[in-house]
């Protein structure tokens, strides 16, 4: 784990970085973060726990603790990543390992939110991209350009077309990833709605 | 793009303004807190130096942390102390009512705001838990956050959001005697896919939803999100209505019928536009049980554990992986596979009506020796309603332990843990390697019913052969 982390701020154009490749379909928050680690008022000690019990499982072999990827920040992972809980200790944790983006086939839908809203842009690739990512990250260490404002990634041997939503890019892009200014500047709007509620008067 | 469906009309209501990345800014109506996800979002307003907007439409309880065995004060975790002090500490300051331990209505947050009847038809409701999409059971929009979007609830009461396609899952028949709600939710998502959902929310429909009681609903509408849907629903009608009447929270008088009317506009009208629509015959379902890693992975109670083979490319890997966690062989039968502990509870299978089934099963027989077996109400009012029944003297008589509400096992993150590699039966909502509580613990998924078939056998049985 990175001992000077910094949560990102702001515009996000651009993140270069090691690629660390983690093969395995349906990987489950409990899995990123197992929920004994929860237990926790605040998130700033969760990037040592990330992957915990897998970690332990595999005793040194997980991509995690593998020396070489020690100063990786992409992560490349298959389907349905961050499937299970809503936890945002999964992301968080991921952030706080050292995480800056996330490259997958897809993501499930809370995890995905969860990324954007704490600045960590998830992209996606066809199967067969990824697999060539990850067989590439297998033999060497392979060092990615992303611009987000093309959705471009760039290296020495691989150059890929990468897939953003395209309100999330726009977001990354403008800062507006983190919501709550952009929110609040609607504040009128909001009281309106909530006097309009029909049910608010119910409860 | 789905047109004049329920969804489409909580969603057009609620919309508050477009933003500028192109996604909605939509008002949240009810905002459910606990206490694992919402400190750092409290933290969060402290630092940005703002307020609870509107602090009458959020509702707390505390539900994950808390001990189902002794639940007197300090807790004996210091860690899950400070978490129920925290959030005490945070609603009292924000004026965020609060259904304490004691207080009658504490519970797991999605068996508490139905019963206070708080839930209700066309709402917009967020929780920073995934099983936030049980509410849509009412014909609310229901969906789990995280707890940078708790956050924003709190302060902004709305949240920025993309709005999900809609496809309608259409039930034909209904269940035949011994298979529940539990059984069509575990067979639906094993027929779609555990990711199918992304990007959607799932409408139920057909005869056998309707069929189906409220509480069963719930179950239905909880393990949406299991099957990758974040948020899950079933059109409102006079079951809905009936199971709201007088509640707590329930509208009252005059506004009690303006609320009907209300209500009853809301359903899909009948040409009504979706993404997508997938029809599963209710009558074809079976006892269901999960043999894998993903609450996919389930086969009906007669059938062997698939063979690679059967399997297509996309789900051969975690297969693979889910045969080895597992210790299951390829084309074993999951039928009398031994049981370590039996667990019915959760926000899946927790309410009253869980528990009189399972009890149904119980009475008279004993839960074989080398079986833990426990059940843990969802909430207070469940509980006192079961004791006022009888169902925790029956449950105690078998064999079963009978605990204080919460989450409890289901997520273990008090002390209900599985140990070593134990194999439970249980009746929550996901078998993911470790949910229980021990990295190399085992989860076979199954209704409340057949937990206690379980439980008698000491091994996975078909819950037909006690009912006739």
């Amino acid at each position: 784990m990175k001992s000077d982390f910094n949560p990102p701020i702001g515009k996000i154009s651009n993140i270069n970085g090691q690629c660390i490749s983690l093969i395995g379909n349906d990987i489950d928050t409990d899995r990123i973060i197992p929920a004994r680690f929860l237990k926790c008022v605040n998130f700033d000690s969760l990037g040592e726990s990330v992957f915990e019990d897998d970690r332990k499982t595999l005793k040194g072999k997980h991509p995690f603790d593998l020396e070489e990827n020690k100063n990786a920040s992409i992560l490349v992972v298959n389907s349905n990543f961050g499937c299970g809980s809503s936890r945002e200790h999964a992301p968080q944790a991921l952030m706080r390992w050292g995480i800056k983006a996330i490259i997958g086939e897809s993501f499930a839908d809370i995890f995905y939110s969860n990324c954007i809203a704490i600045g960590i842009p998830c992209f996606t690739l066809p199967k067969k991209s990824l697999e060539e990512i990850q067989n590439y990250c297998n033999n060497q260490s392979l060092l990615l350009e992303i611009d987000l404002k093309n959705s471009l990634a760039k290296s020495k041997d691989l150059n890929f077309n990468l897939e953003i939503k395209e309100s999330s890019r726009k977001m990354f892009l403008s800062g507006e990833w983190d919501a709550t200014a952009t929110l609040l500047e609607k504040s009128s709007l909001v009281e309106r709605k909530y006097k309009e509620l029909p049910y608010i008067k119910f409860i | 793009m789905s047109q004049d469906t329920l969804f489409d009309k909580v969603w057009d209501l609620h919309k508050v303004s477009s933003l500028p990345g192109g996604s909605d800014q939509i008002f949240i109506g009810l905002h459910l807190i606990h206490e694992v996800t919402s400190p750092q979002a409290f933290g969060a307003l402290k630092d940005k130096k703002l307020k609870v907007k509107f602090p009458d439409r959020t509702v707390a309880t505390v539900d994950h942390i808390v001990p189902t065995d002794n639940q007197s004060r300090p807790f004996k975790d210091n860690l899950a102390e400070q978490m129920i002090e925290t959030l005490e500490k945070n609603c009292l300051e924000h004026k965020i009512r609060f259904f304490n331990i004691g207080s009658g209505n504490q519970g797991i947050v999605h068996v508490v705001a139905p019963e206070l009847g708080l839930t209700q038809p066309g709402m917009t409701i967020a929780c920073g838990d995934s099983h936030t999409s049980t509410h849509g059971a009412f014909g609310s929009i229901a969906f789990g956050i995280g707890t940078s979007q708790v956050r924003d609830v709190l302060a902004t009461q709305t949240l920025a959001m993309n709005k999900l396609k809609v496809r309608q899952i259409w039930c034909d028949n209904k269940l035949s005697k011994g298979v529940y709600a539990k059984d069509l939710v575990l067979h639906t998502i094993n027929k779609l896919g555990v990711k199918a959902g992304a990007g959607f929310a799932y409408e139920f429909a057909g005869p056998a939803i309707h069929e189906l009681s409220m509480e069963e609903r719930m179950t239905i509408c909880n393990m949406s999100i299991e099957g990758g849907a974040r948020c899950g629903y079933i059109n409102p009608d006079e079951k809905t209505f009936s199971y709201i009447k007088n509640k707590l929270y329930a509208p009252k008088n005059e506004h009690w019928d303006r609320a009907l009317r209300w209500w009853e506009s809301l359903k899909s009208d009948e040409n009504s536009i979706y993404d997508d629509v997938i029809k599963l015959d209710a009558s074809k379902v079976e006892p269901t049980v999960t043999w894998g890693i993903t609450p996919g992975q389930s086969i009906s109670i007669n059938q062997q554990i698939p063979l690679l083979d059967e399997l297509s490319p996309n789900d051969k890997l975690v297969a693979e992986e889910a045969y080895e966690y597992m210790s299951f062989k390829p084309g074993q039968l999951i039928k009398d596979t031994p049981v370590d502990v039996c667990f019915i509870g959760s926000c899946t299978n927790g309410r009253i009506s869980d528990l009189r089934v399972a009890a149904k099963v119980l009475k008279g027989k004993k839960v074989s020796k080398n079986v833990k077996a426990f059940a843990v109400p969802g909430s207070e009012k469940v509980a006192t309603e079961a004791k006022q029944e009888g169902l925790d003297q029956i449950f105690k008589d078998s064999g079963f332990q009978w605990r204080e509400p919460g989450c409890s096992m289901c997520l273990a993150m008090n002390s209900d843990k599985l140990i070593g590699n134990q194999v439970s039966a249980s009746s929550s909502n996901r078998n993911f390697k470790g949910r229980q509580g021990s990295p190399s613990g085992r989860t076979l998924l199954m209704s409340p019913a057949m937990v206690a078939a379980a439980a008698i056998n000491g091994k996975v049985s078909d819950v037909r052969e006690f009912i006739n």
